[in-house]
């Protein structure tokens, strides 16, 4: 065989495993985090192991749309997933647990559904025990109708109800406000005085001094960035999913023997009065906690601090009362 | 315009015969393949951010419509690394003479299939997945494995490059339009090849290979066959094969009365007008009807597709002919007067690849950074936001090229209505129809 037949079968060779070794190399030492609609399988991997104290790396990729990125219950701003892009992230946790990572950008339907979780172990310290939930104490069911019986008949105004329960003995502590809904301190005030939108002034005076203006600016972005996707930007339950939702409902839960009660529904109006004003905020809390069971509802409880969905709650609220502070 | 003889020029013809040059380009081009088949199966699904689609449906395919064809004709076929590794299998050789008994099967391509039909079906079979082969990356990386795996197949089951000649999906296409290109493989006197002894320009020596695409270069009188291999340059004893600068279009002067060729004509033509439809257009039941392989509407895309290029477009063709008289039957009437479209056709070609390759060419220089999507930046490029280029000049650019493609193919049309004795004004009021349909769709 002549010298530059053996030579070229060398280059030959040499370029082919390089055009195959090369990329499968460096494809095996990157490890991607790849974020794909929830309708295509979410997170992958939705499950990351992590050291506490240990920085954890994390390649992030879209295959789809543009995704977020954002740890629950961790101060981080949360970080882009551009499609065909990677985006790096370090991030260092100080107790052990699990902690839920998901999505920040309304990117289909079933947004809400792409979730994970960062196992991070190694402490000598041992995780601390979650504390008991408000409602569960509270004994309250959360899953049943808490309508108000009766509804003001104009927006109730806190100017007119500061003034007028200057000369009432009413109980304003937070730990009254969150275990009533308005409804039962408009019902509380029915052996005084007033008329009936005198005391819905007064109830509405004291949801709005039960919170702040930063908790309402706080309640209000988390609201934006999280709950108006399917509620709506003014509460009316019509968020740009609200139909999608519905309909997906219809079409598959139903179908589902003894579900119809737990079917996706269409996302709850916090503008109807007769449902919010029955509504303490414990009972608020426990919904955002637990979410709906089925109802298309998420569980925040792992996303989001006591002190967010405390804050979340009161700009809920501000759907029914105008504050003025 | 006379014809020009690149080949006298020595710098030109010791290249071409040289064999390393070529081999290192071969070497490129199978790498560059390779590695666009693992970016298909490895890298990011996102298609606009992945070395193989922007590389191959972007730059490929731009290259090849808007430079390689119309200047250079089967060019591309020339250093495409498909047939490569399984040609070297069937030599048993990279650049030694093969051995005198063949290491495989060796068979005759079936003399049945001896057409571009199966080119044309491969060419519409792709064209009807185009929407999801476009933009998905690992159908992408299949589509490409399996057409090398096609290639090594039929190298050990037939002689030469069966694979290019007879099944390509893109080389009916190339070799169609290559008739128009204004760069020539031709023989310099046909008495030399008449007494040359054992034609070793198509059976082979030992200073080359008989010619791989079947082709004997003494009876060459159209580019439509002829991949440009230079394997007859280098085997002529008697330095009888010449590469010509001529006029473009050249060819089409005595157009070829082949059905399987005329059909193609109408694909060319009737797939551009789709894909125009489809990708740019601003319709959106229609694009979700190609996206949507295996649905109904897929399939109702699918039917008016064929029917477009089987019947309507044929259909009126034949109708406008039936109105001229001439001496030839209408079947060979068609035949040759259908070749007064393949100017057209590529033009149409170049006036849409215009449109979506000047859009997207700014993701090349990201895909050449991180041609997989991992994360890397190799020539600092990797964020290179997407821009369309040239767009003021873009319609201006689309216009001109249909246009010129229609006069273009009106001339042509005269010059093959002369020859089959008929009269040229049905052929050049269908491309006018056609042209004015392709430049609603696009402008």
């Amino acid at each position: 065989m002549k010298r530059s037949e053996i030579l070229s079968r060398i280059l030959i060779t040499a370029a082919i495993v390089g055009a195959f070794g090369t990329p499968l190399y460096f494809w095996s030492r990157t490890p991607l985090i790849h974020a794909r609609m929830a309708e295509d399988g979410g997170w992958s991997p939705d499950v990351i192991q992590a050291n506490v104290g240990e920085p954890l790396h994390l390649n992030l990729t879209s295959d789809d749309v543009v995704h977020g990125f954002a740890v629950g219950q961790m101060d981080m701003q949360s970080v882009d997933v551009l499609p065909g892009k990677v985006t790096d992230l370090t991030l260092t946790f100080d107790k052990p647990g699990i902690y839920t990572f998901f999505c920040t950008r309304w990117c289909g339907l079933n947004h809400w559904r792409m979730r994970g979780t960062i196992e991070v172990n190694g402490s000598s310290s041992t995780p601390e025990p979650a504390s008991v939930p408000l409602y569960v104490t509270l004994g309250l069911d959360i899953d049943a109708p808490h309508d108000a019986p009766s509804i003001p008949s104009v927006q109730p105004s806190t100017i007119s109800g500061q003034v007028l329960a200057t000369n009432l003995p009413i109980e304003q502590s937070s730990d009254y406000y969150r275990k009533n809904s308005p409804y039962q301190v408009f019902d509380e005030l029915s052996n005084t005085s007033l008329t009936e939108p005198q005391r819905w002034d007064v109830v509405a005076y004291i949801w709005q001094s039960n919170t702040t203006k930063e908790s309402l600016t706080n309640g209000g972005q988390l609201y934006a960035q999280n709950c108006a996707a399917c509620h709506g930007e003014n509460g009316a339950g019509d968020g740009v999913f609200a139909d999608d939702l519905a309909a997906a409902g219809e079409s598959s839960m139903q179908t589902m023997a003894g579900a119809e009660d737990r079917m996706m529904q269409t996302p709850v109006d916090f503008t109807d009065p007769t449902r919010m004003l029955g509504a303490s905020p414990v009972l608020l809390q426990g919904k955002i906690l637990r979410g709906g069971m089925g109802t298309g509802m998420p569980m925040w409880g792992s996303i989001f601090t006591e002190e967010q969905i405390w804050d979340l709650i009161a700009y809920l609220y501000s759907f029914q009362f105008e504050y003025h502070q | 315009m006379p014809k020009i003889e690149l080949t006298r020029n020595p710098f030109i013809k010791n290249t071409l015969k040289s064999r390393p040059p070529q081999l290192a380009v071969f070497i490129v081009m199978l790498v560059g393949y390779i590695f666009a088949i693992l970016a298909g199966l490895l890298g990011t699904p996102v298609g606009s951010h992945n070395f193989s689609i922007v590389f191959v449906w972007i730059a490929w395919w731009g290259i090849l419509i808007l430079v390689a064809v119309p200047f250079f004709g089967r060019g591309w076929c020339a250093v495409c690394p498909i047939p490569l590794p399984g040609e070297w299998l069937q030599r048993g050789a990279v650049l030694s003479p093969p051995d005198k008994r063949p290491k495989w099967l060796n068979l005759r391509w079936p003399k049945a299939l001896r057409n571009i039909w199966l080119q044309n079906i491969s060419f519409l079979l792709l064209a009807l997945f185009s929407s999801v082969l476009l933009t998905t990356p690992n159908i992408t990386g299949i589509v490409l494995a399996a057409m090398l795996f096609a290639a090594i197949g039929l190298s050990t089951v037939f002689e030469r490059r069966s694979f290019c000649r007879y099944l390509c999906p893109v080389g009916g296409f190339i070799g169609l339009c290559s008739q128009t290109a204004p760069i020539e493989l031709r023989i310099k006197d046909k008495q030399v090849c008449v007494t040359c002894d054992g034609k070793p320009c198509y059976n082979g020596s030992q200073s080359g290979y008989g010619c791989p695409w079947d082709v004997f270069p003494g009876g060459l009188t159209k580019n439509t066959h002829c991949g440009l291999c230079m394997e007859c340059i280098r085997t002529c004893p008697h330095d009888n094969i010449a590469i010509n600068l001529r006029p473009f279009s050249d060819d089409l002067a005595k157009p070829s009365r082949r059905i399987d060729e005329a059909f193609k004509a109408f694909i060319i033509l009737g797939s551009a007008m789709i894909y125009a439809g489809v990708l740019l257009g601003p319709w959106g039941t229609l694009k979700d009807a190609t996206y949507n392989v295996g649905t109904s509407t897929w399939f109702m895309y699918v039917i008016i597709f064929l029917a477009m290029i089987f019947v309507i477009l044929p259909g009126f063709f034949a109708l406008g002919i039936l109105q001229t008289k001439s001496i030839l039957p209408l079947k060979q009437r068609f035949a040759s007067l259908t070749n007064s479209l393949i100017p057209l056709g590529l033009m149409f070609w170049v006036a849409f690849s215009l449109s979506f390759v000047l859009t997207n060419a700014s993701y090349i220089l990201a895909a050449l950074s991180d041609p997989l999507g991992l994360g890397w930046n190799l020539f600092g490029t990797a964020s290179a936001a997407w821009q369309p280029m040239l767009t003021s000049i873009l319609a201006p650019m689309q216009i001109l090229a249909l246009v010129g493609g229609l006069i273009w193919s009106a001339r042509t049309a005269q010059k093959a209505a002369n020859e089959a004795r008929t009269s040229s004004i049905p052929v050049i009021v269908y491309c006018f129809i056609v042209t004015l349909v392709m430049l609603w769709l696009l402008v």
